[in-house]
Formats: C-alpha cells, sequence, structure tokens
C-alpha cells in the first residue's frame, strides 16, 4: 500500500504487469504481516512468561517456610527448675526456666561436650523459643514435671537453613552462620533420626518475632481483617449512597460534573498520597492513634471509594429503563424506584466492583507505611485501636530483614496474601456468573 | 459510660422508634394502611429519624469540640511558666500529658505532668458522661416527640425522602472533601517547609541530602533539598519501565484485538490482568530478591559493574506490572475502531498487518496516548517497587545500572521511623508528595481529555 508499485503501474500498462507488481510485493507483504503476528506473540509470551516466573519464584522461595525444622532430646522436667517451691500453682509453673531444661537437655544429647563456649554453641542449635514447647506442656499436664520424655524442640534459624539446604557447608566442615563443630553435632543428630521437619503451625497462628524460625503472620492477618472490616463499613455504604445519587439523582450540572471528575481524578491518585492525607490530617488533625486499623481502614477507604463509585455506577447504569418506567408507573416515589427496584437488580455488580476494590486495598502497602503501621508488634490486635500491621506490610517488613530465614518467611507471607487475594477474586468471578443478567 | 456505649443505646432507642411509630400510625388509621399516607415503615423510619439524627450531631459536635476545650482547661491549670511556652513546647507537653493519661510511655513524668494527666482523665470522665447524658436524653426526647406527630395525614415518606436525599448527597461530597483534604494538607505542610527553604532551590537545587543534624557543630548540619536528583531518578525508572511496558502492551493489545481467535483473547486477557492485580510489595520482592541478583550476575559476567539495586531491576519489573495497563487500554481503544474503517482499508487489498499500520494506530492514536500518559502516571506514583528494589542515594546518572532514587522511595524514607515534627526532613516528605500529586493530576486530567475527546469522535 502506499509504496511506488501502484502508482507506477498506472493506466497504459497493461494488466499483467499489475499484476506482477502486486505478485512482487506480496511475499514482502506477508512477510511484514508475519512479523506483527510474531511480534505480538512474543508481547504475550512475555508477559505471561514473567507472570509465571514471579509466581513460581514466590512459590519456589516460600513452600519451605511451611515446614520447620526440630530436634528431638529427651527431656528432664527437672522438678528444681521448674517448680522449686514445689506449689504446682500455674502461676508459678508458668515462671518455671524452661529455656534452663531445652539447654540442659540438648546437652544431655552430647555429654563429652565440655567448656563453657562449646556448650553455649551447643545450645544455640535450638531456638531461643524452644522452652515455649515445654512451658505449654507443662501447663496443660502439670503431672509432667519430674518425668522424663522424648521432645521434639524447635531448631534454630540457622540450623533450619542449614536443614533446608540454604546454608552453605563450607570445604573447612563449617556452613554459613554455623560453625564446624555445630555442623558436626548438627550431622550426628540428624544420623540417629532427631532431626524432622513437621509442618510449621507456628508460621500461621503466632505473630511476628525478630527469629525468623518463630515469626509467624497471624498477627498480620489479624490486622489485615480488622482493617479491610474498617474499610468495608466505610467504603461501601458511602461508594454505594454516593454512586446512587450522582448515576439516578443527580441533576445534570457544573456542580456534579466537578464532582465526576473529581472522582475519575481520585481514583488514579498515587496511593501514597492518601497515606500523606492520613498522615496529616487523620493522625495529625483529628488526633486518631498511629499504626492502628482504624486509621488504616479510613485511609484505604478514602482509597477505594472511587473505584466503589464507578463500579456501583456503571452496575447502576446497566439496569435498563423500562425498570424505572415500570416502577414509577405504578405509583412509586423516586427514592423507591431506585432502592425497592433498581438498587437489588444492580446489586451483584455493585458487589463485584466492591470485592475488586477491597481485593485492592488487602494488597495496599504504601499508605500505611506513612501512618505507621511498620511498626514491629509481636501481640496479636485484638481491636481496632491496637498497633497492628498487615500482611502487605508484615511482607516488606521481613523482606527488609537480614536474616536468611525471613526470606522464606516474605515468600511464605507473600503466598498467604496472594491466596488470600484468589479468594476474594473468586468470588467475585462467582458472583457475576452467578448472578449477573443479560437485560 | 464510654461513647461506644452510648451509641449502642441511641442506637436501641432508634429501633424502638421505629416499631413505636410504626404501631402508632397503624393505630391511628384503624388498622387500614391505605388510609395513611404513606407506607407504615415510613413512620417507624420518621421517629426512628428523629431519635438518631440530632442525637449524631450532637455526638459529632461534642467530639470535636470536647478535646479542644479540655485542652484549654488543662493548660489553664498548668503553673504559669509552662503556659507561656511557645506553642510548638506546648504542643509537646500536651502530648506528654496525654500519654500519660492513657497510660502510655512518655518523654518525661513529673509530678507536674501526672498531675495534669489525672486533671485531663477527670475532665475526658466528665465530658464523656455529659455527653452520655445529654445525647440520651435528647434521642428520648426526639422519640416523644416524633411519635406524637405521627398522625395519618402526615407527609412522612417525603420528610424520610428529604433526610435519605441528603445522606445520599454528602456521601457524594465526600470524593470532593477528599480531594480538599489531600490538597489542603499537602499545600500547608509544604508552604511550612518552603519557609525553610526556598521553593526554586527545592525545585532546582541539584544536591539532595535531607539529613539535618541533630546538634549545631555536627558536619553538614544544614541539610540540602535540591530535588533535581529525585525527579532525574524518578524519569529514569519510569522510562526503563515505559520501554519494557509500551512494545509489550501495545503490540499484545494488537494482536489480542486484531489476530487472535475470540477463544484464545477470552483466556489471555484475563490471565493478563492478573498482573495487575498482585500486590505491589510482591512485585518490589521479586525485584529485589530475584531479579535484582540475576541482572548484578548478568552484569558481572559481561564485566558490568551493576549496584544490588540498580535502576534496571526496578525499572524493568515496574514495566511488567504496567502491562495490563498499556495493554488492557489500548485494547479498548483499537476494539472501538469502527468496524468500517478496517473493511474499507481490506476492500482497498490492504493485509491485517497494513490495515492495523496505516488506519487503525492512526485512529486510535490518541486513546493510546492517553493510555501510556496514565501509564506513565501510574509508574511514577508507584511505591513499593522502588521503595524495595531502587536506592536510597540520590545520584545524577543516566546509568540504568547504577542506583537512583524516586519521589516516593524519598517519602517513605522520611517519614518512616522516627519523626522530628516541624523539621525540614519531614516536611520535605510533603513537598515531594505535593510535587507527585500535581504531576499526576495533571497527567491523568491530559489523558482522560485525550480519551475523551478520541471517544467522542467515533460515537
Amino acid at each position: 500500500m502506499g509504496n511506488g508499485q501502484a502508482s507506477g503501474a498506472r493506466a497504459a500498462v497493461p494488466v499483467s504487469s499489475i499484476a506482477r507488481t502486486v505478485e512482487s510485493g506480496l511475499r514482502r507483504r506477508h512477510a511484514a504481516e508475519l512479523r506483527l503476528k510474531i511480534y505480538g506473540i512474543a508481547a504475550i509470551g512475555f508477559a505471561l512468561l514473567a507472570l509465571a516466573v514471579l509466581l513460581a519464584s514466590v512459590a519456589a522461595k516460600g513452600y519451605t517456610a511451611f515446614q520447620q525444622t526440630y530436634i528431638a532430646v529427651d527431656v528432664h522436667f527437672d522438678r528444681e527448675k521448674i517448680d522449686p517451691e514445689g506449689t504446682g500453682k500455674t502461676d508459678d509453673l508458668l515462671r518455671g526456666d524452661y529455656e534452663g531444661l531445652a539447654r540442659a537437655a540438648i546437652r544431655g544429647a552430647f555429654l563429652a561436650v565440655k567448656g563453657r563456649r562449646d556448650r553455649r554453641a551447643l545450645g544455640k542449635l535450638l531456638s531461643s523459643g524452644a522452652g515455649d514447647k515445654l512451658r505449654r506442656m507443662v501447663v496443660d499436664n502439670p503431672k509432667l514435671v519430674g518425668t522424663r520424655r522424648r521432645v521434639w524442640l524447635l531448631a534454630s534459624d540457622e540450623i533450619d537453613m542449614l536443614n533446608k539446604g540454604y546454608a552453605k557447608r563450607n570445604p573447612d566442615g563449617s556452613a554459613t552462620k554455623v560453625s564446624r563443630k555445630q555442623v558436626t553435632w548438627y550431622d550426628a543428630l540428624a544420623k540417629n533420626g532427631a532431626v524432622e521437619r513437621h509442618f510449621n503451625w507456628g508460621f500461621l497462628s503466632s505473630g511476628d518475632s525478630r527469629e525468623p524460625e518463630q515469626a509467624g503472620i497471624w498477627g498480620a492477618v489479624v490486622g489485615s481483617a480488622l482493617t479491610m472490616i474498617v474499610t468495608l463499613l466505610l467504603a461501601f455504604p458511602l461508594g454505594v449512597a454516593a454512586a446512587i445519587y450522582l448515576q439516578e439523582f443527580a441533576p445534570k450540572n457544573r456542580w456534579t460534573d466537578l464532582i465526576e471528575v473529581n472522582i475519575n481524578n481520585l481514583a488514579a491518585v498515587p496511593s501514597i498520597v492518601f497515606g500523606l492525607l492520613g498522615l496529616a490530617v487523620i493522625l495529625g488533625f483529628f488526633g486518631l492513634p498511629r499504626s492502628t486499623p482504624l486509621v488504616g481502614g479510613i485511609v484505604l477507604a478514602l482509597m477505594t471509594l472511587p473505584t466503589v463509585i464507578i463500579a456501583g455506577r456503571a452496575a447502576l447504569m446497566s439496569v435498563p429503563p423500562s425498570i424505572r418506567e415500570a416502577a414509577h408507573a405504578i405509583g412509586a416515589s423516586p427514592a423507591q424506584v431506585v432502592f425497592h427496584h433498581v438498587l437489588p437488580l444492580a446489586m451483584p455488580g455493585v458487589l463485584t466492583g466492591a470485592i475488586i476494590g477491597m481485593s485492592r486495598a488487602l494488597g495496599e502497602t504504601a499508605p500505611l507505611l506513612m501512618i505507621g503501621m511498620v511498626a514491629f508488634i509481636v501481640d496479636v490486635p485484638s481491636s481496632f485501636e491496637d498497633a497492628a500491621t498487615v500482611l502487605p506490610v508484615q511482607v516488606y517488613i521481613w523482606a527488609d530483614s537480614p536474616e536468611r530465614g525471613f526470606e522464606e518467611k516474605t515468600a511464605a507471607a507473600t503466598l498467604v496474601l496472594l491466596a488470600f487475594l484468589l479468594a476474594m477474586n473468586a468470588v467475585a468471578i462467582f458472583l457475576r456468573k452467578k448472578f449477573e443478567r443479560r437485560w | 459510660m464510654n461513647t461506644s456505649m452510648t451509641l449502642l443505646v441511641v442506637a436501641v432507642l432508634a429501633v424502638i422508634g421505629f416499631y413505636l411509630g410504626r404501631k402508632r400510625a397503624l393505630v391511628a388509621a384503624d388498622g387500614l394502611p391505605a388510609r395513611l399516607h404513606s407506607l407504615p415503615s415510613y413512620y417507624g423510619y420518621y421517629v426512628a429519624i428523629w431519635c438518631g439524627l440530632p442525637t449524631l450531631a450532637l455526638f459529632a459536635g461534642w467530639l470535636i469540640l470536647q478535646p479542644i476545650i479540655v485542652d484549654g482547661l488543662v493548660i489553664g491549670a498548668l503553673p504559669a511558666a509552662q503556659q507561656n511556652l511557645p506553642t510548638e513546647r506546648l504542643g509537646l507537653l500536651l502530648n506528654d500529658i496525654r500519654n500519660i493519661a492513657r497510660g502510655e510511655a512518655a518523654s518525661e513524668s513529673t509530678p507536674m505532668l501526672l498531675a495534669a494527666a489525672r486533671h485531663y482523665n477527670a475532665l475526658t470522665g466528665l465530658g464523656h458522661w455529659m455527653l452520655a447524658a445529654c445525647a440520651l436524653s435528647l434521642a428520648a426526647v426526639g422519640l416523644v416527640v416524633a411519635r406524637n406527630r405521627v398522625a395519618p395525614g402526615l407527609r412522612v415518606r417525603n420528610a424520610v425522602e428529604r433526610v435519605l436525599m441528603g445522606g445520599l448527597i454528602l456521601a457524594s461530597l465526600l470524593a470532593i472533601l477528599t480531594t480538599i483534604g489531600i490538597v489542603a494538607s499537602l499545600l500547608f505542610e509544604s508552604l511550612r517547609f518552603f519557609e525553610k527553604v526556598p521553593f526554586w532551590e527545592f525545585l532546582f537545587g541539584i544536591k539532595w541530602s535531607p539529613q539535618t543534624a541533630l546538634r549545631a557543630d555536627q558536619v553538614g548540619q544544614s541539610g540540602s533539598f535540591g530535588a533535581i536528583p529525585i525527579f532525574a531518578g524518578t524519569a529514569h525508572i519510569t522510562l526503563i519501565a515505559m520501554v519494557v511496558a509500551v512494545p509489550v502492551g501495545l503490540f499484545s493489545a494488537i494482536y489480542l484485538s486484531e489476530f487472535a481467535n475470540p477463544r484464545l483473547r477470552a483466556t489471555i486477557k484475563p490471565i493478563m490482568e492478573v498482573l495487575a492485580g498482585i500486590p505491589t510489595v510482591v512485585y518490589g520482592f521479586f525485584a529485589a530478591l530475584t531479579v535484582a541478583p540475576v541482572i548484578r550476575d548478568a552484569g558481572e559476567l559481561v564485566g558490568l559493574s551493576v549496584a544490588s539495586e540498580s535502576a534496571l531491576a526496578a525499572g524493568v519489573v515496574m514495566g511488567v506490572m504496567i502491562i495490563p495497563f498499556v495493554s488492557s487500554l489500548s485494547d479498548d481503544v483499537i476494539m472501538a475502531v469502527p468496524q468500517s474503517l478496517r473493511e474499507g482499508s481490506y476492500g482497498l487489498g490492504a493485509t491485517k498487518a497494513e490495515t492495523v499500520r496505516n488506519v487503525i494506530i492512526p485512529a486510535a492514536l490518541p486513546g493510546i496516548v492517553g493510555a501510556v500518559l496514565l501509564a506513565v502516571s501510574r509508574a511514577i506514583g508507584e511505591t513499593m517497587i522502588v521503595v524495595m528494589a531502587a536506592g536510597l542515594a540520590a545520584n545524577l546518572t543516566a546509568n540504568p545500572f547504577e542506583a537512583v532514587t524516586t519521589v516516593t522511595v524519598q517519602i517513605v524514607t522520611l517519614l518512616v521511623g522516627d519523626q522530628e515534627f516541624d523539621s525540614a526532613k519531614t516536611l520535605a516528605a510533603f513537598a515531594l508528595g505535593l510535587v507527585l500529586f500535581v504531576f499526576t493530576l495533571c497527567l491523568n486530567v491530559i489523558a482522560l481529555r485525550f480519551v475523551r475527546k478520541y471517544r467522542e469522535k467515533y460515537e
């Protein structure tokens, strides 16, 4: 097209000559067509490959975090260390030196080890939280005091990394962050079948910790849930109300035009700006408490509001005018038309939009950093005004931590986050498929 | 009695009001709803609104005013020496008092502060009791008055619907309020920043080192706030992202809309949109722990020195994130090109590729430009990828293998962690936020105008 030959073959030239010219160009033109197709396929291939690599790398890094290394040792539940006065009361039992019990137990497995430094290094095979399990066992069953029992205790992060093959073994017998002697002890334990990997319940049920082997995401999951509740309670009713007004009642004038432009622009404002708004207005001006699900939820609600409004308007718009006219005809007031007839019919669409908005809010991190939800919080939050963190922020905090053990925890937390998002989107798709009506 | 308890009681009263109102209306109409002006439940709503709405208004006003009054009273009760402190110091003092009153850690606790905190708690408690008493009596009065006014001829539907409409209008004004809040807070804090650092120095200075010293004799005590390296770094990473996203997004949109059969299109499109649904913090993790090491190792293989937080890693991953924006927006505009244009082109003997190049792209160009501008605005405002994978050092460089920093990274680093109020360092974050907001807003407005104009052309 438009390149030379056609104009050269004007009028006087015989028809066969035109055909020849076209013929000669065809090969080139089809090659160009093929090229464009190949570019297109390559582009799609690149995008899909990127998605696959992203998901695969997270999954490959993260799946190991769902198992944790445990070491079996013979624990002597020494009365002297647990409850020296022999009261047997839960309060006294709680106060026992369980860490000492755990250390004594692992020393018992290597009686030949002498010397303060070596014994301390031996104790380091176990996690600093290994005693917690013993405490729980004793409090649940006080009869254990004074007995001996083989118990699987949480290994330290370094041993866990060695067991999972992340710590590199050096030629001199040591390994990353593990000394030569510790490696020998570990190998001896492993040979006796005293090292095993068990499912990591602690990861799903406990709060954050400085020690990777004890860190869990439950605190962040609860924080996310509380934050999402606030977001939902604010963004959904307000968003739907605004959508109803703008779509059904608003007169077409300068003001409603302004609101509309405004909402479209708000939807494209960078999320971090909402964080600044939260910091300056909600924390600074209204003085609500920092780092709490309440403030996080308000900020995220302001952020998701435009999404909910836009989706809500689209859903209301798709209800045909005949419904409105029929309702008017039987004497419904304008408000009754909308609330009794149009809104119920538009609800699936409205809900789908709200869920998609919520899933975006669930994955959002930046504005929450601004309002201080990045604090290190061990306790699981129990109210909207407790300091809390959320899943994506937990991912960010762990990704920043230098310990190797946190890398797999980060990836695993990401997997959990993605699972939640997947579930929400699946619900949205289900709602759409199930209730969508073609008018 | 705490505030949430009071609110709960008011809510219960409103529900009771609903039933009382409905019942009274039915009784007044001798059990024949047709004699009523409105449906019976509207009489219930009418009473409930009279019971709940004024009370809620009282609540809101009270909760805004009470802290101000209490603060004033607490300050008034302090010794004169403290009362004459400058405003900022007084604010800090008040903060300490509040923290002690809540039982949290304060920076100091002297007997004077403890006494003030006790005073504070007493006043707050008193306020809440008074609020509860006023609110409950107001609710009760509203309930009784409204119930007594209920009569079959009362036009309650109109009243209830007016309140409803007011609520709807308020909800849609919230978007405007949010914008006003954003602009006001950014402007206000930025103006305070520009009192300390000249506007032109901020916008055109080429040295960024926001560390202000704590002691006057410290080295480099006056931070310098020239934002050009940050803007350059943002542009740099955005450019890399666009180099990835625009061709990939555009070519896949062209393929999906012009060449692919509908089945393939229906499968591929949602899968590509998954890319847009993945949280940015996940991309950040991916960039920092997977892509950056790969790029560094590859660079070392060919003898290049690559920073572990290179602009390239952050930019490429950001590009991947933005692909679905470009592709689905361009897909929309390509699909919107009227079929008659395509058919005209085919009729002249053009191949599909020639039609795309000579007819569809020119026709869709404004829409595509709009899509790219929206993607640029998205890239500039993106935070987590660059926070996790790009550097902190404000280098002025064009080398994609070096670390650069962006506006969003600086906002996060300036504001996360311990903050000194009123320091130029904290306020600088708001100035950067203002620049970010204004710039992305302009991009969005221009982009939306492009898209809209284009749509009008073919509708």
